[in-house]
């Protein structure tokens, strides 16, 4: 095996100790785990948190007269700070929490696609886009009768610039809603650029950030965008709570998603009200111990630093490329300048399910398959890659495990 | 070690059997003339197979089949076209009704008498019971099969 010294600053070993889990045996082998994209593992102040919340603290929040509702809804509140914090958002009340991204966005297409842009205007996208970010604009298009337009990628894997301000060109593109990362190629889209050009042909832009706040740090004042969402349980939280945020007077401008409780002024049969944002789209009771879960992983993260855990997982993905570039018969997909922990590759022999299920046999957990995203995967004429995906907790060592993972299904696949 | 040893990890589900047919198929191929044809997909891992059968009389005459998925649902295509070639629609029903069943449990302690020649071809693939994800990967071509028996054109392994 090859041994690299550990190049940045973080100590993995202590990382790798705050996640019980990592600890696990796998098939009577030592747990590899590369499918951090999918979902990331949890680190002890997170179940801490959840656990305690329920041993102590625990009641319906917005609602209770009670001390045990107060407390839980400062509890859960206090999140919302912590994620405006987080994304470096000008007010609190921008904050949107949701189940995941995939709700985020479907609230944006319901609320702003229906309530806001009007027929015969368009919604850009990209051609490296999850299913999430395709499908609520399809059925926006269907029933709203607004354009749906693709931008193209290069055959790097990086967003056509050129194509793209092109497609904006006549001025009908109202709402861009672009990834900020490739959860398949890895690959960060230039932000700052696309909301420069987004915005001088009058279109407002949504990041789908659910894979690059794992890796880098957001700021969305920097960035200027007007929509940015994301899920907690990439970022080492719990599932079931994530986070659509939105410029408040755009959001204000925005009809409710759903009704029912928490997200009304007031109530008669003949009509109702709304809450200020952002409860006007917080309907029902919300996922309490998630978003109090959620706090604890921001919290753990912002400790850490995300310069460190972007330098980390840089060296990780060089390592990995590198070892990667050096076996026969394994191509890796795209190669954008910009890339974060994520890389998807083909074996030329085996299947991607079959190198999944051998790795598997091996303790290594990577995906296999479309990866969400079937128009990606048919852009480079493949119906899947298997897909290696790293955290803090991963090391160099998994990096080579893989490697020689790799080494064995070729041979066998020979 | 042994080249066998240092694949034991692998063997109990890509035996010998399987990697060799899912390597080279021999039913690999659009029929020119068919009676009957069907589309299986499994929406969830993306494979698919577009399967052909020609009839003899009241009996499966012959199979082939295309195949864009793993190993093992290639594997499995092929020793299904090997393994129903000469039964008519009822025997090949209670075929699959049986291997489904060992697909899902490693084992068929139902099967008929009659079937124990024709299962004893498709036992390499019993190993999938063990990996629950894959289960579909070997019943796809199956589905596509009765559904192509039954008329239709196209069927879901989800």
């Amino acid at each position: 095996m090859n041994i690299m010294t550990n190049p940045t600053a973080l100590d993995v070993d202590r990382i790798r100790r705050d996640f019980p889990i990592l600890a696990q045996t796998v098939r009577g082998k030592k747990l590899v785990f590369l499918d951090s994209a999918a979902s990331a593992q949890k680190p002890r102040a997170v179940i801490d948190a959840m656990a305690v919340a329920m041993e102590t603290q625990y009641a319906n929040v917005h609602r209770g007269l009670h001390w045990m509702s107060e407390r839980t809804t400062e509890a859960y509140e206090a999140t919302r700070d912590a994620v405006t914090e987080l994304m470096n958002a000008s007010d609190r009340s921008e904050v949107v929490f949701v189940r995941n991204s995939t709700e985020a966005i479907n609230l944006l297409a319901h609320s702003y696609g229906r309530g806001v842009l009007k027929r015969g205007q368009a919604v850009l996208i990209s051609g490296m886009e999850h299913h999430s970010n395709i499908v609520p604009w399809q059925l926006l298009r269907d029933a709203h009768g607004i354009e749906l337009r693709v931008a193209p990628i290069t055959d790097a894997g990086e967003l056509d610039m050129t194509a793209f301000e092109s497609l904006l060109e006549d001025g009908k593109v109202g709402l861009v809603a672009i990834t900020h990362m490739s959860n398949v190629l890895g690959s960060v889209t230039p932000a700052e650029r696309i909301v420069s050009i987004a915005h001088a042909y009058g279109a407002k832009v949504m990041f789908d950030g659910s894979q690059a706040i794992v890796h880098r740090k957001v700021d969305v004042r920097a960035l200027d965008c007007d929509f940015y969402c994301w899920t907690g349980h990439k970022l080492y939280g719990p599932t079931g709570i994530g986070v659509l945020w939105g410029k408040r007077d755009l959001l204000e401008r925005m009809p409710p998603f759903l009704g029912g409780g928490d997200m009304i002024s007031s109530v008669t049969y003949e009509q109702s009200t709304w809450a200020a944002v952002p409860h006007k789209f917080e309907a029902g009771t919300p996922a309490i111990l998630e978003g109090i879960g959620l706090k604890a992983a921001i919290g753990y993260v912002r400790a850490i630093g995300y310069d460190i855990m972007e330098a980390h997982e840089a060296s990780l993905v060089e390592h990995a490329l590198s070892r990667l570039a050096g076996m026969d018969g394994i191509r890796v997909l795209g190669n954008a300048q910009q890339r974060g922990g994520v890389i998807s590759f083909i074996v030329d022999k085996a299947h991607a399910h079959d190198v999944a299920t051998l790795l598997d046999r091996q303790g290594i957990a990577v995906r296999a398959g479309h990866h969400c995203a079937e128009p990606l995967m048919h852009r480079f004429n493949l119906d899947s890659t298997a897909r290696a995906s790293f955290g803090i907790y991963t090391t160099h060592a998994e990096v080579d495990a893989l490697v020689d993972g790799l080494v064995r299904v070729g041979e066998f696949f020979q | 070690m042994t080249q066998a040893d240092y694949f034991a990890d692998f063997r109990d589900l890509y035996q010998e059997v399987i990697l060799d047919h899912g390597r080279r198929p021999r039913h690999a191929r659009r029929l020119e003339s068919f009676d009957r044809s069907a589309r299986g997909d499994n929406p969830m891992c993306g494979d698919r197979i577009q399967i052909w059968v020609k009839m003899s009389g009241e009996k499966i005459g012959s199979v082939g089949f295309e195949a864009r998925g793993c190993a093992i649902s290639v594997a499995s295509a092929d020793l299904l076209a090997e393994t129903v070639q000469g039964q008519n629609k009822e025997d090949a029903k209670a075929l699959f009704e049986a291997f489904c069943t060992l697909a899902r449990t490693g084992t068929c302690p139902s099967c008929k008498r009659e079937l124990m020649k024709p299962m004893k071809l498709l036992a390499p693939l019993s190993g999938v019971h063990e990996f629950p994800s894959r289960v579909k990967c070997a019943t796809l071509a199956w589905h596509a099969l009765i559904a192509a028996l039954d008329g239709s054109k196209e069927v879901s392994s989800e």
